[in-house]
């Protein structure tokens, strides 16, 4: 464990080097205009992403969206606790990078949240948690973590199946995968007698299902009123991204307004 | 001296003027929601509930603005022909999307909790739109233009911190910049979404 740690540390060591001045080559631009702290982010291989993203919408057409379509026939409960216990399972990723951003309250509410709710709420089905006054806190990944650490977001592009990301956040991603997830440990990296592989994959594609179902309407409505779907998800995902990154959830604070102060209609 | 004095009287009778006749953003909100909900929730036919949105959309929203806005960088190269043209076509283009995603709703209950002034010309007004057992509840922001405080005006809805507005932008600006700059392709792309 020890020496995936130290692994673990390096590399982010070097990547967060390797972040910060890779555009300094002009190989690739990673931090592109800065716009009152919004940094526009590059989208090195748009032709090949727009493939890629053409792919998924097939894939999401045949598969994502009729098993989303589905879920919601079960009713609300059960929907309900499915969301609570993926929710709980994400939390043991959020408390180590609530310590890794510095953030040593939340990384307490969380830890508490996890334990009460995975006993007392039986496997986090029930938020007794939220009951007991312990109220839910937003998530926190790695790549969220590196760029609290200063790292840019590099190019933008879209995984097949994982959709839209960046490189920074696939890094992040990386990280699960080599020891940073404790719930990936136990089913794929370990073998323990109480977890197999397949509890893992099951749980990430009950995820994506869960979301999915969650935003059948609001997807429909992009995908009827876009006239460049590829180009308003794009937006869509890094402005969530960038919000999540500084950790701001008032509006005030997340919108530039240079744009807007010049136009006066009145 | 009297001149000075008939200055301050004239400006602080202005200002009174202002503050009697300015229209409060939250109240604004609520209302034309509750117009919104009263038309999604009758039984009236699609057609006749798409006009009468569009219509209130017509008066609380700053299309214009929101217009050339979404133009970002283009719109300080485009002629005053072009410039014509794409409000035209923006406001088509703003009304026929904005009532599509609408009228699916049947009725949306949102409660405004609280509002905040940026500066003179802008407030953002903050709602929650209630959860229903298909969706949980989602945070809706709403940029209010206030330069006219008698007639403030709807600029850009955040929802769950994402500009909507924002994206239309990078959104338009992909098409021209993917088209050489050449701003007549956006046109042609929104000719054709209206036709649809």
């Amino acid at each position: 464990m020890n020496k995936h740690l130290s692994i673990f540390f390096i590399i982010i060591f070097l990547l967060i080097g390797n972040i910060s001045f890779a555009g300094d080559d002009g190989k690739l631009e990673t931090n592109g205009n800065e716009n009152n702290g919004y940094k526009e982010v590059k989208d090195c291989f748009e032709k090949i992403n727009r493939g890629v993203f053409a792919f998924n919408q097939g894939l999401d057409k045949v598969v994502f969206k009729p098993l989303a379509k589905g879920y919601r026939i079960f009713p609300q409960p059960i929907r309900s606790g499915t969301s609570n216990a993926l929710s709980n399972l994400s939390t043991v990723v959020t408390i180590p990078n609530n310590i890794l951003q510095g953030q040593i309250k939340e990384s307490g509410v969380n830890s508490a949240r996890f334990l009460i709710n995975t006993t007392l709420g039986v496997a986090g089905i029930f938020d007794v948690a939220s009951y007991f006054g312990i109220k839910k806190r937003d998530k926190e990944d790695y790549g969220q973590t590196l760029g609290v650490w200063g790292a840019g977001p590099g190019c933008y592009f879209v995984l097949p199946v994982l959709g839209p990301t960046t490189v920074r956040d696939s890094l992040g991603s990386v990280v699960n995968l080599i020891g940073g997830d404790p719930w990936y440990n136990v089913t794929v990296l370990n073998n323990t007698q109480y977890f197999t592989d397949s509890d893992y994959y099951v749980s990430r594609l009950i995820s994506g299902v869960d979301f999915r179902a969650k935003n059948l309407e609001s997807f429909e409505s992009l995908e009827k009123s876009s006239v460049d779907l590829y180009a308003s998800v794009r937006s869509l995902y890094l402005q969530d991204r960038y919000r999540k990154v500084r950790n701001i959830d008032k509006t005030t604070e997340t919108l530039s307004d240079d744009d807007w102060e010049e136009l006066d209609s009145q | 001296m009297k001149l000075i004095k008939n200055l301050i009287v004239f400006l602080f009778l202005l200002n009174l003027n202002n503050i009697l006749y300015a229209k409060d953003p939250s109240k604004l909100i609520i209302e034309i929601v509750d117009e919104a909900a009263a038309v999604l929730s009758s039984d009236d036919p699609v057609e006749s509930k798409i006009i009468k949105l569009n219509s209130i959309a017509e008066s609380s929203v700053d299309i214009n603005g929101i217009g050339m806005y979404t133009l970002g960088k283009y719109r300080k190269s485009i002629s005053d022909d072009q410039k014509s043209k794409y409000q035209k076509l923006f406001k088509s283009y703003f009304l026929k999307s904005f009532s599509s995603r609408l009228v699916d709703y049947t009725n949306p209950k949102i409660n405004v909790v609280s509002q905040k002034k940026i500066n003179d010309k802008y407030t953002i007004v903050n709602s929650i739109l209630e959860a229903t057992s298909k969706r949980p509840q989602v945070k809706i922001d709403w940029r209010i233009y206030t330069k006219n405080p008698e007639r403030p005006l709807i600029r850009d809805l955040i929802v769950e911190g994402l500009s909507l507005a924002r994206t239309q932008k990078e959104e338009f600006n992909s098409i021209i910049q993917n088209n050489d700059g050449d701003i007549n392709v956006l046109f042609k792309t929104l000719e054709e979404f209206l036709i649809k």
